[in-house]
């Protein structure tokens, strides 16, 4: 049973990890404030014989605080996100060095496209493979999104990366992994009668194990 | 005790404040009017947002579409407005007959009924002139898909593709259609409306200079509809 | 017109007579407590169709594959060995959300309560324009009838969840539904003439038709919240009738207006779609909110905390829900600076909700708190409504949505908000103002175990659905345990599903509560919450034409506790003291009378 969002597999999951847990902090001590007033309130107000309400129309003090501190509060967490934010989306946030693959989703598979051995998309050498995304761990990597129909949604969990694909559009989503292993992929956008079923596979290597299966499917090998 | 009621009912009840200071029905067609904006702001976002993201450019004014003839029915929709403003001054003044006589004068003097006939025929006409144009367009080849294969614009567009804007055609049939369709069902809704008014009140005689409300309401509709044509003609057949 | 209206007696003349036969006093009635009333049994019977859709799901998911009990008497597109097919999954979780966002919290919210409380909490006889009024109920029937048909045409029902992206709506050979798509397109412009009639109605008479001495700040909030609600409505769906106009006309003309292959853009739909969609959320909690209000001023016996702060923050909570809408698209693909700005919007939009959370607490505050039924309900919406707006922090932080974007992480944060918030807010309004309506009260009882174990199951429901989400689970797929990293999860779906049961079963005993007391409920005083709106100085229910003369207004709505009411602990908005001058009716508008 897991109770805690999956563990951290991309350089993106710790600014964001720890972003959620400072809202959670945040959001917490609200809750935890609204939640005890209330059920104070419900317990030493009830009426009884004899007791009246206290009779106002309200605090412009207490409307000002309460006011001005969310406010500040929602405005510092907007920067601090937008910060990784600019990180993580923004186009010239992609670092040069990214190995860059094209993922092509449509109903209902993801169809990855690596550059070969001379790591150029878009040459002779590209390869396309079903539902396998295989990567270098601490490695930038790039995957330019695009779709054959329907709008899908490219989300691998670990690496807290998520990206519409979109008909029309070519998108890049880029990332760093930051341990090796299985990991998978899911679609996060309904797509139709097999949204369900887009299931791929993220293989994270080592730089040596990466080379070995890219020269291996370079010959025709096996998936 | 039943007069009061039937006052107090006809009537907004006296109010606390001025309310808006104007009468509900024409409050409720300025709210409606407000939410025709926004229907027809989503048509015509989507028309400028589709556009300006197309790849290669639209047809050039004047390949496909008649602007002459648009201009014209233009002319007549603004002149439309006009003959409903002449007709709300009128019964303002008391002024239901279709034409009277001045004394001592060759001209003679229009009422509501004249002037608000000459705004319906002239709707009707506006409406009548798109729906030729429309039967001419499609027979050329104009769909809401684009240019028909086989068709006379089809072939246009073959021979001078920048002129006819060939690689945009569907999109260019698409938006064209849809917006001055909507539009002309607009200005078809108000040319019923102000038929109806026209044999159940104008005829009968029964506005007053105390109360014309329903043709100052309809005046207002009809005025939303003719602004609504001169940013379409502007944006459709001009640009 | 209001002129032609003139010549049909039984619309206004006869306020002491009404209509005579049985189908203009209860079928083609113009009367807005009546048309509430029609708008109140249609969407009751709406929830229910959406919460059976539910139980469907929840069925899925709790048992991918297994049978789903009494499966058998659904067709074999639907179910197969009575197991729930995909195709037939997507169409549940579609036709849920549609269901319950407009064929049933808007028209319970707005539909019943706009009309029934509008001209009686103003103090004026029927809305500005009843036979518009009219019809904005039945074109809302007719809309609802041809959206359920959908289920029973060729293909099934549409099935790219509500909010319909494109692609997926604009081509029958993405989706698989043909003819319930443009049905779908047909219904929603048809439900948004309603909506605009309704709301023209709305606004006209608050602006118009209120008694004299009502100023704009002694109008209750539901009120307020319900004229706000208007405007947004009357701005918003518009722009959905057109977005599902063009996508009508992909499907049905051949335009491309969605298709990229000619130019069309599929963002396009989003943006649009959700243009009107945020103001659509906030039209589905800021009457929730203001009937809240309303309540608790009630339950304790106080003036609401802060009244012009509580405007204030309705005013501004509906002016930021037009900036936010791309919040529910940062992941869209649209250009991230867009992302920054609406997350400045959607952080800010954060304090007025904030604000009216902390004035309800602080009406509650030193109150003489009265626990029946609808202040439990109204203090439960409190309660749920702040976890509901404080999960929705985590999605406005953009990085942090990354992960949580289509996950159930929404869902949860939604059905906090639509469930824990607007329709606890419902289960508090119904019996609130039941004995206007029907001149019966409903049980109490029963309806303190409804609340209790509804609170109960609600939150065993959906609160762990936020862990299920943050684990990564996607919305809208029908099997989970195919994913490795779900599979560990799974009893949680389970534990989910069985909650949800329960709460459904529940459900019955509202239902019950609520048909039962209309013919064996205690006969209802007058005033029965001892409350001071101007309703409750009519006898109970309402009659036709409401007042016979025109009423005076003498204070503000919440004037609980003041001295003036001297041994009393409410003193009514048309109750005139020794000291009280009667106010001083304004000139008639210009123009026309």
């Amino acid at each position: 049973m897991r109770w805690w969002l999956p563990d951290a597999g991309s350089t993106f999951a710790g600014p964001i990890d720890t972003l959620f847990l400072v809202i959670l902090i945040i959001t917490g001590i609200a809750l935890v404030v609204v939640e005890v007033g209330l059920v104070t309130f419900v317990i030493r107000y009830r009426a009884r014989p004899g007791r009246k309400a206290f009779y106002t129309h309200g605090s412009t003090r207490a409307e000002v605080i309460w006011t001005a501190i969310p406010a500040v509060t929602m405005v510092a967490l907007g920067l601090v996100s937008n910060h990784y934010w600019v990180l993580i989306k923004d186009k010239k946030s992609i670092p040069p060095n990214a190995y860059h693959l094209g993922v092509h989703a449509k109903q209902f598979e993801w169809q990855v496209t690596y550059p070969g051995p001379d790591e150029k998309l878009g040459t002779s050498d590209d390869f396309t493979v079903r539902n396998q995304l295989h990567v270098i761990v601490n490695q930038p990597f790039a995957v330019e999104l695009t779709s054959e129909d329907a709008i899908h949604s490219f989300f691998v969990p670990e690496w807290r990366l998520k990206q519409d694909a979109v008909p029309g559009m070519q998108i890049t989503a880029w990332f760093q992994a930051t341990k090796t292993g299985q990991f998978e992929i899911g679609c996060a956008e309904l797509c139709g009668l097999g949204h369900y079923r887009m299931r791929g596979r993220v293989f994270v290597h080592t730089p040596d194990e990466f080379k070995a299966w890219v020269a291996q499917q370079a010959a025709g090998g096996t998936e | 005790m039943q007069t009061t009621t039937m006052t107090d009912a006809m009537r907004p009840p006296v109010p606390a404040e001025p309310g808006a200071g104007v009468y509900s029905n024409k409050l409720g067609m300025w709210v409606f009017l407000a939410s025709d904006v926004m229907f027809f702001t989503a048509l015509i976002g989507s028309y400028i947002v589709l556009r300006f993201g197309m790849g290669s450019a639209w047809a050039r004014p004047g390949a496909v579409l008649n602007v002459p003839l648009t201009g014209l029915n233009t002319f007549l929709l603004i002149c439309s407005s006009v003959s409903m403003v002449k007709g709300y001054a009128a019964i303002a003044d008391g002024k239901k007959y279709f034409l009277r006589k001045i004394p001592g004068k060759t001209l003679q003097d229009g009422g509501l009924k004249f002037w608000l006939l000459v705004t319906i025929i002239c709707g009707a006409g506006f409406v009548g002139v798109q729906l030729v144009e429309y039967i001419k367009l499609v027979g050329h080849g104009f769909t809401p898909t684009g240019y028909r294969e086989g068709s006379l614009l089809a072939e246009h567009a073959l021979a001078d593709p920048v002129k006819y804007g060939a690689g945009v055609a569907g999109m260019y049939g698409s938006t064209f259609f849809t917006m001055t369709g909507f539009h002309g069902f607009h200005v078809t809704c108000g040319v019923i409306s102000m038929l109806y008014l026209y044999f159940t009140k104008v005829l009968p005689e029964k506005y007053s200079p105390q109360d014309y409300r329903g043709i100052e309401v309809i005046g207002l509709y009809w005025h939303f509809v003719d602004l609504v044509w001169i940013i379409l003609f502007t944006i459709v057949y001009l640009i | 017109m209001t002129s032609v209206a003139h010549a049909r007696p039984e619309a206004h003349g006869d306020a002491h007579h009404g209509p005579t036969s049985f189908w203009q006093k209860y079928i083609f009635s113009t009367d807005h407590k009546i048309i509430g009333i029609q708008f109140l049994f249609v969407s009751l019977f709406f929830l229910l169709v959406g919460g059976l859709l539910a139980m469907q799901i929840r069925w899925q998911l709790g048992f991918p594959g297994q049978p789903l009990p009494g499966g058998g008497i659904l067709p074999e597109s639907m179910v197969q060995n009575g197991v729930i097919l995909p195709e037939y999954y997507i169409q549940l979780v579609t036709m849920h959300g549609t269901f319950m966002v407009f064929f049933a919290i808007m028209p319970l919210l707005v539909g019943v309560y706009a009309n029934f409380l509008i001209p009686l909490k103003i103090g004026t006889h029927d809305m500005a324009f009843p036979r518009i009024n009219m019809w904005s109920f039945w074109l809302a029937l007719l809309a609802g009838l041809i959206m359920l048909s959908g289920f029973f045409v060729r293909d099934g029902a549409p099935r790219c969840g509500w909010t319909m992206y494109v692609p997926c709506s604009a081509r029958p050979d993405l989706s698989g539904a043909t003819i319930s798509q443009k049905l779908w397109s047909i219904s929603i412009v048809v439900l948004g003439l309603s909506s605009v009639m309704g709301s023209v109605n709305y606004i006209t008479t608050i602006i118009n038709h209120r008694a004299p001495g009502m100023t704009w700040f002694r109008m209750p909030l539901s009120v307020w919240s319900l004229f706000i609600t208007a405007i947004l409505a009357v701005l918003a769906l518009p722009v959905l009738q057109g977005a599902a106009i063009l996508l009508l006309f992909d499907q049905t003309l051949g335009t491309h207006f969605f298709d990229p292959a000619a130019g069309g853009q599929a963002l396009l739909w989003q943006h649009l779609f959700w243009f009107f969609g945020h103001p659509e959320v906030y039209i589905l909690i800021l009457p929730a909110m203001g009937m809240a209000s309303d309540i608790i001023a009630n339950g304790s016996r106080k003036p609401i905390f802060g009244y012009h702060s509580m405007v204030f923050a309705i005013i501004g909570i509906a002016f930021l829900g037009w900036i936010v809408w791309g919040h529910h698209m940062f992941m869209s693909g649209m250009n991230p600076t867009l992302g920054s700005t609406f997350m400045v919007s959607t952080l800010l939009i954060a304090v007025p909700s904030a604000i009216k959370v902390f004035n309800w607490l602080g009406t509650m505050w030193r109150g003489n708190l009265r626990f029946h039924v609808p202040m439990l309900n109204a203090i439960g919406f409190v309660s749920m409504f702040t976890i509901g707006g404080l999960s929705g922090i985590f999605m406005a932080a953009t990085p942090v949505d990354i992960p949580l974007h289509d996950t159930q992480f929404i869902v949860a944060h939604l059905h906090y908000v639509l469930f824990g918030g607007s329709l606890f807010a419902l289960f508090a309004a119904i019996p609130y103002w039941y004995p206007k309506m029907f001149g019966r009260m409903m049980s109490e009882r029963i309806g303190k175990l409804h609340f209790f174990l509804t609170f109960i199951f609600y939150n065993m429901t959906f609160f762990p659905m936020h862990i299920i989400g943050m684990g990564g689970q996607m919305r809208r797929i029908y099997d989970p345990t195919i994913y490795d990293f779900l599979k560990p999860q799974q009893p949680l779906n389970v534990f989910i599903s069985y909650s949800a049961f329960a709460l459904f079963a529940v459900q019955f005993l509202f239902a019950f509560n609520f048909l039962w007391s209309l013919k064996f409920g205690k006969k209802a005083p007058q005033n029965p919450w001892e409350d001071n709106g101007m309703e409750w100085s009519l006898p109970n229910p309402a009659p036709h034409g409401n007042w016979d003369r025109t009423p005076n207004v003498y204070r503000g709505p919440y004037e609980f506790s003041a001295p003036e009411a001297g041994d009393k602990d409410y003193l009514p908005q048309y109750v005139k003291l020794p000291t009280d001058r009667d106010p001083i009716p304004a000139p008639l508008p210009a123009g026309g009378h």
